[in-house]
């Protein structure tokens, strides 16, 4: 025979179990939502902390092969290189979205650093060279930008001659509309030299802004 | 008198000895005189007597290019080529291919088949699922005056003026039989060490010649309209290049 308090104590641990389970469950599943709904929010959230400004990203469409002018207003840092990575985080992040006209997936994970480096200290000359342009147009002040973009971005990259031309057209008419002092754009992958970015275009030259930048709405 | 006529007979005989002998010796050098400068006057004349066009089948071997709908565009481009060069060879004109076979050439080795050849014209040929009817790209380089030396991965350089005037060719040609174009400029390799008119072709799915629809890449009928569209803008191109008198693709 079971005594009586027993019983009575039994009761009631059980009854806290459930309680606490009940309570355990729905903290879990709040969380969960919160977590979910940060995330959806996180490429366009803006930082308390940075003011709103107004960049020009050159979107590119594969359609029209074009790359034409999209104003954003956007909280961007004070530093210019991390000013530029956030450029390009928003214009990488319209290439991924739902319905890009330029689709390629990877959003604003696809671009690890952008160094913004002085042409005449920055610039290798045998690979500005190899560029084929003449270096006559460089003048003191004039920065080179090294784009260090991530090994998944250009392993996810469609392949093909006009949709990678597209997207070093728009990165480098991005950096030249949002920094005109950029006449230099170079690019690395993941902190390394690669021949093509998808198995086409030229990753080894130094693109002059000068030769990227097309009139508005016009073909490349 | 015996032995003035045997005197006489072998005077005659020696001097004809030598005569045939003077003859042999005159006929060896004239002949080694022709063999010597024969190879020259190939030189001069193979090149301006000769219209070739290089074929350059994107990627192969290890290289698959773009993942296209039903297969690879190393394939696909073998596959174009070889129907375009059957085209051209029907038409009098000389072709050169780069690969035949899934063989790996890399851009250097497809630039160095180019200027070999001596070609008036090279066609880097392409595939993509991105975009619409046929993209033509030209190099991005800028264009420099042919120098007697040229820097390896800038030839191209100094042949950007005869490329652009090639896909304007090919645009009109393609235009005309109803396919959708855009021209475009391109930071491509194998044709920056090109020194012939050199133009990077890339065919995307296009449109129905009734305009219903979209065309796939592998329709039969979409294919043979952009081959019969570049072989008629090659013809149109030899023609421009003999009226202008300018026979070489080595002369920028």
């Amino acid at each position: 025979m079971i005594p009586r308090h027993q019983s009575i104590l039994f009761i009631v641990l059980l009854v806290a179990s459930i309680t606490l389970g009940v309570v355990l469950w729905t903290t879990l599943d709040r969380a969960h939502k919160r977590m979910l709904a940060s995330q959806e929010s996180a490429p366009t959230q803006a930082p308390q902390v940075a003011p709103s400004e107004q960049a020009t990203l050159m979107v590119a469409n594969d359609a029209e092969n074009s790359v034409t002018p999209r104003v954003f207003s956007l909280p961007l840092p004070q530093n210019p290189e991390a000013r530029a990575r956030a450029v390009l985080g928003k214009l990488f992040d319209l290439d991924a979205a739902p319905g890009a006209t330029h689709p390629v997936p990877g959003g604003v994970s696809s671009i690890n650093e952008v160094f913004l480096l002085p042409v005449a200290a920055g610039t290798d000359p045998a690979a500005a060279r190899s560029s084929g342009a003449p270096r006559s147009g460089s003048a003191a002040g004039d920065d080179l930008a090294v784009v260090n973009l991530a090994g998944t971005f250009v392993s996810s990259h469609p392949s093909g001659l006009e949709t990678e031309t597209l997207t070093i057209l728009s990165i480098c008419a991005t950096l030249h509309a949002n920094f005109p002092t950029v006449t230099e754009v170079r690019f690395l992958v993941d902190g390394q030299q690669r021949p093509t970015l998808a198995g086409h275009a030229d990753l080894t030259r130094t693109y002059l802004t000068s030769e990227t930048v097309p009139a508005q709405g016009a073909n490349p | 008198m015996r032995e003035r006529k045997r005197i006489l007979q072998a005077f005659f005989s020696a001097r004809s000895l030598e005569r045939v002998a003077m003859a042999g010796i005159s006929t060896v050098a004239i002949i080694v005189l022709f063999a010597l400068l024969s190879p020259i006057a190939f030189a001069q004349t193979q090149p301006a007597e000769r219209f070739v066009v290089l074929l350059d089948p994107a990627h192969g071997g290890t290289d698959s290019g773009a993942r296209l709908d039903s297969e690879t565009e190393k394939a696909y481009t073998l596959a174009f080529s070889v129907r375009l060069r059957s085209l051209l060879m029907a038409r009098g004109i000389d072709v050169v291919i780069t690969r035949d076979s899934d063989a790996t050439v890399d851009p250097s080795q497809r630039a160095a088949v180019a200027d070999h050849v001596h070609a008036q014209a090279c066609l880097s040929l392409h595939a993509s699922e991105s975009g619409s009817g046929v993209h033509i790209f030209v190099s991005s380089l800028a264009p420099v005056q042919q120098n007697s030396m040229l820097p390896w991965k800038t030839a191209q350089a100094a042949w950007i003026e005869r490329s652009t005037a090639l896909a304007g060719v090919i645009n009109s040609a393609l235009a005309h039989a109803g396919t959708t174009v855009t021209l475009g400029r391109i930071a491509l390799p194998a044709i920056d060490s090109m020194t012939c008119p050199a133009v990077a072709v890339e065919i995307a799915p296009g449109q129905s010649s009734d305009n219903s629809g979209a065309t796939s890449l592998d329709s039969p009928d979409y294919q043979s309209r952009v081959a019969d569209a570049l072989a008629a803008a090659l013809l149109e191109w030899r023609s421009e290049d003999w009226r202008s008198g300018d026979r070489g693709g080595r002369q920028p």
